[in-house]
């Protein structure tokens, strides 16, 4: 019996306040999943399902969901990596410049994942890295798993026995195991601000994967550890002072209330302008626009581009103290949750412009829309890269960042939008 | 009697040079004078020219003219020789009185803390902790010392009840209440600037000049005013020109060129004595403790550990103000200060004047709050002994006036009356409002102005504000700032019926 004929109909599985106030605002009508839907904003076990071939069913033109059927090609660490390796050969390949490398084999614009091995699967690979710097730490992450979970340091080949077994005895490891994990070199000089180290989590908006459409928000922020940061191995085992994600410094014994440990990235940049310069600075942003994008355009020829989806990701990114950005992760399902008021209002916000972009006029979406918002429902994203718009200019138009001022006394701290300016990259 | 300008430009040219003489600055100008000796261009018919040039040529002698105006910055100019010493310090006596009378209070409270938690005001620290505090150095914050028994021994609002008990005995105010009355919190007879005063002293702060943080902004093409600003600041760091950079930085510095610019200002180069200095005060942390130093934890703890913009320098933080209090280089401020450090004396020899101390060291007690005069530094400086400098040189050209009582334009009495002036005269009826709901507006500015904003403005925006701090060598900007930020709310403050709501 259909009243409300022309107001969306909306779906979540993930109960959580900032989601469930931006669909109410719009004056959107929930609905259970079993009934006619327009919007599903789904946990990714649920887009799982929606897209397998045993459980699964075709969306219609009046449906969007969140996530893409096959994000875990970004998404998983162990996939991210592996497309990204073969996105830098398949550049080296075809002579592209941007896949040139230095005298010491390394990419020169491209190496921007630290380096990184499967487990079990690549263990010998591993062991051959591993010798040539006896003395580097190595991060193990479980492919599957998030908030820092299962995750620990090791510094000595005795503490991985078990993949060396486990390569030894399995000549094939299903991708989804629930066992597999990567190995990654682990960034020992990270940039320290006050003494402490941190992450920088930004949030990406893919609109659409080919063409290429993607923003930037700009309210990221920095997570630091709070314990003091020291490479010293005898701190290996404390996750308070290596790990940043907020899940972990919950429990921390200084972990505060008020701020969560968060910095705006406008305090980060004000910080290095003012204690490293401007050019540096800049420098160093337009590199992490530069990272995102291309780990994008890596994924995007096997991404599945279906019409029904848009998603949101959260990018984790460390700077090492040489300010060069590497990229650690991309989630898929970046928290909704709010550890501090500032954080629950950044949040709301971000889920505002989210749907703003991805259900122009908050009206009942046709999904063969050409993903062309204008400029003003835009709120706090940014474009970060436009395929079709980089085609149609020439050179390649991206987001150039440009230091905005806060305005306004504390609790209004909008920065103004940095004009997007075309720039040849390299 | 005035005195005559001969007369003061000698006496202030024999203080500069008295001051000047015995620096480590004299003793490098008289190794570079040697030095220069070997030089071709150095003959012995015209010796003195010679290496006159010489000095002006490598840069010594501007370095030479930057003390010579930091030293005319921070000194006030000499009075009447025959006035009294305290003169220099305060020149009206119920201004002295009063603050005599308030650090009599601040000393009874922080002695009866001592007594009642039976904790030394100093002692030497066992080896095993000094050994554990020299490890911990860097991460002072992770340590968890039992504070709840602390409590600051003043805060803010303690010390505004006092200032509006301030009155001039002299001043005979007899008359009928008119339109004239000043109805604000503060009822001393200062003379404060009006608008077209404070126009002229601020005239580069005019709508026709640009300044850095509007002017600059996303939608202005830098060609405008950006580009050609940033580009004469580079010219100024260049230069190393002390007074030219003072000048530059009223319409704001760029934030890359900030940290370089305020050293230049404040004359801090960071030599290696300076960080001598610093590490012998690190030692002297070390070895002994002082209740000032819970003090200290305690603000740090509830003031910038909670704050979004500073929790991060919470280990700094630590680090420069405990220094501070042993730095006993501070006590010279009280030369021009209306303050006095307070005395202690050794157990058991109460009143002997031999035995009797400075306490803290550096005379200067901890209010709740005080820690963040120091935070927002963090943004610009991350090396310690630096840090350090610069704040201690903030500290004694301009922070001590805001938490001192005396008569000084930039002294935080002045600066109340002046916004009061300001709020009344130019927006009677908010005034007259706030005033019917018990809403004084100073109840609300006064903890802004004794912070100099901080905590209170987004960092950008309040190094924005210290630039011009800096620029115009006064506080004056912090009262015009306070009653702006009520003319821009103005609308807003008119609907609301209490105090809190108007907060």
């Amino acid at each position: 019996f259909r009243i409300m004929a022309g107001k969306v109909k909306w779906v979540t599985d993930i109960e959580k306040s900032v989601l469930i106030n931006n669909f109410e605002k719009r004056g959107w009508i929930q609905v259970a999943e079993n009934e006619d839907w327009n919007f599903y904003w789904m946990s990714v076990q649920t887009i799982r399902n929606v897209f397998s071939v045993e459980t699964g069913y075709r969306l219609s033109d009046d449906q969007i969901v969140n996530h893409f059927p096959n994000h875990y090609e970004l998404t998983r660490k162990d996939l991210m990596v592996k497309n990204i390796k073969r996105y830098r050969k398949e550049l080296e390949k075809e002579g592209s410049p941007l896949a040139e490398k230095d005298e010491n084999g390394k990419y020169i614009y491209l190496d921007f994942v630290p380096v990184t091995f499967m487990l079990p699967a690549d263990y010998n690979l591993f062991v051959e890295e591993f010798r040539k710097n006896p003395s580097s730490t190595w991060i193990m992450k479980p492919c599957g798993k998030a908030q820092g979970k299962g995750i620990f340091l090791i510094n000595k080949l005795s503490q991985i026995k078990k993949w060396s077994r486990d390569s030894k005895t399995s000549s094939f490891v299903a991708q989804s195991s629930k066992e597999a994990y990567v190995i990654s070199l682990y960034i020992n000089n990270p940039l320290l601000i006050g003494g402490k180290k941190f992450d920088l989590r930004l949030y990406v908006l893919v609109s659409t994967y080919r063409p290429l459409r993607c923003y930037m928000y700009k309210l990221g922020f920095c997570r630091f550890c709070t314990v003091k940061y020291t490479p010293s191995t005898s701190e290996l085992d404390n996750m308070f002072v290596h790990l940043t994600n907020v899940a972990i410094q919950k429990h921390g014994d200084d972990y505060n209330h008020i701020h969560g440990g968060k910095w705006t990235v406008s305090n980060l940049r004000l910080y290095l302008e003012s204690t490293r310069g401007k050019e540096v600075t800049n420098k160093l942003f337009d590199e992490i626009h530069w990272i995102i994008v291309q780990s994008l355009k890596a994924v995007a020829p096997v991404m599945n581009n279906d019409k029904h989806c848009f998603e949101c990701y959260g990018y984790d990114i460390i700077i090492d103290d040489k300010l060069k950005p590497w990229l650690i992760e991309v989630n898929a399902s970046p928290s909704l949750t709010s550890s501090t008021a500032n954080d629950r209002i950044l949040k709301y916000n971000l889920i505002n412009d989210t749907l703003n972009i991805a259900v122009p006029n908050g009206e009942i979406p046709d999904c063969k829309w050409n993903k062309s918002p204008p400029k003003e429902v835009l709120g706090n994203y940014e474009v970060l890269y436009d395929e079709e718009m980089a085609q149609s200019d020439g050179p390649d138009r991206e987001l150039r960042s440009r230091p905005g001022q806060s305005t306004g006394l504390k609790g209004n701290r909008a920065r103004d939008s940095g004009k997007p300016v075309l720039t040849t990259w390299k | 009697a005035m005195l005559d300008p001969d007369r003061g430009l000698s006496l202030t040219i024999a203080r500069i040079v008295q001051r000047l003489k015995g620096s480590s600055l004299h003793s490098q100008l008289e190794r570079q004078a040697r030095v220069s000796l070997h030089k071709p261009e150095i003959k012995l018919e015209s010796l003195k020219e010679d290496i006159k040039d010489f000095l002006k040529t490598s840069g010594w002698e501007k370095k030479l003219q930057n003390a010579v105006y930091s030293e005319l910055n921070v000194f006030p100019s000499p009075c009447h020789p025959a006035a009294p010493p305290e003169h220099m310090k305060e020149p009206l006596a119920y201004m002295r009185k009063a603050q005599g009378s308030w650090e009599k209070r601040i000393l009874k409270s922080l002695n009866s803390m001592c007594t009642e938690l039976s904790i030394p005001l100093a002692q030497k620290r066992p080896v095993s902790e000094q050994k554990e505090l020299l490890n911990k150095w860097n991460e002072m914050g992770t340590d968890e010392p039992d504070l709840s028994l602390f409590r600051p021994v003043y805060a803010p609002k303690d010390f505004l009840e006092v200032l509006m008990n301030l009155r001039n005995p002299n001043y005979e105010n007899g008359e009928q209440p008119s339109f004239r009355s000043h109805l604000g919190l503060i009822q001393v007879p200062l003379k404060v600037k009006d608008i077209p005063e404070l126009k002229e002293e601020f005239s580069e702060l005019s709508l026709n000049i640009g300044q850095l943080g509007i002017d600059d902004s996303a939608q202005v093409p830098p060609e405008f005013f950006e580009n050609e600003h940033v580009r004469v600041g580079q010219k100024v760091l260049a230069e190393q020109d002390s007074a030219a950079a003072q000048q530059y930085v009223r319409q704001g510095c760029p934030t890359a060129l900030r940290a370089d610019l305020w050293a230049l200002i404040l004359n801090i180069s960071n030599q290696s004595e300076d960080i001598l200095y610093y590490e012998q005060l690190k030692s002297n942390v070390i070895q002994h403790d002082l209740l000032v130093d819970s003090l200290i934890y305690k603000d740090v703890k509830l003031t910038a550990s909670n704050d979004d913009y500073y929790f991060v320098f919470e280990d700094y933080l630590y680090q420069v103000l405990l220094c501070f209090s042993r730095d006993t280089s501070v006590l010279e401020h009280f030369n021009y200060s209306s303050a006095t450090p307070p005395k202690s004396y050794i157990q058991g020899k109460l009143g002997m004047e031999e035995y009797a101390v400075f306490y803290p060291p550096n005379g200067v007690i901890p209010f709740h709050g005080f820690s963040m005069y120091v935070a927002p530094l963090c943004f610009l400086y991350h090396e310690p002994s630096k840090l350090y400098q610069i704040f201690r040189e903030m500290y004694v050209r301009f922070f001590f006036r805001l938490h001192s009582i005396s008569s000084h334009p930039s002294g935080i009495v002045s600066l109340c009356l002046l916004f009061e002036t300001l709020l009344q005269t130019h927006l009677p009826q908010l005034f007259y409002h706030l005033r019917e709901i018990g809403a004084q507006p100073l109840r609300i500015s006064f903890k802004w102005m004794v912070r100099a904003f901080s905590g209170y403005l987004a960092t950008d925006q309040l190094l924005l504000l210290w630039d011009r701090i800096l620029g115009y060598n006064s506080l004056e900007i912090l009262a015009v700032l306070a009653a702006a930020v009520f003319a821009f709310r103005a609308v807003n403050l008119m609907e609301v019926t209490s105090l809190a709501a108007a907060e």
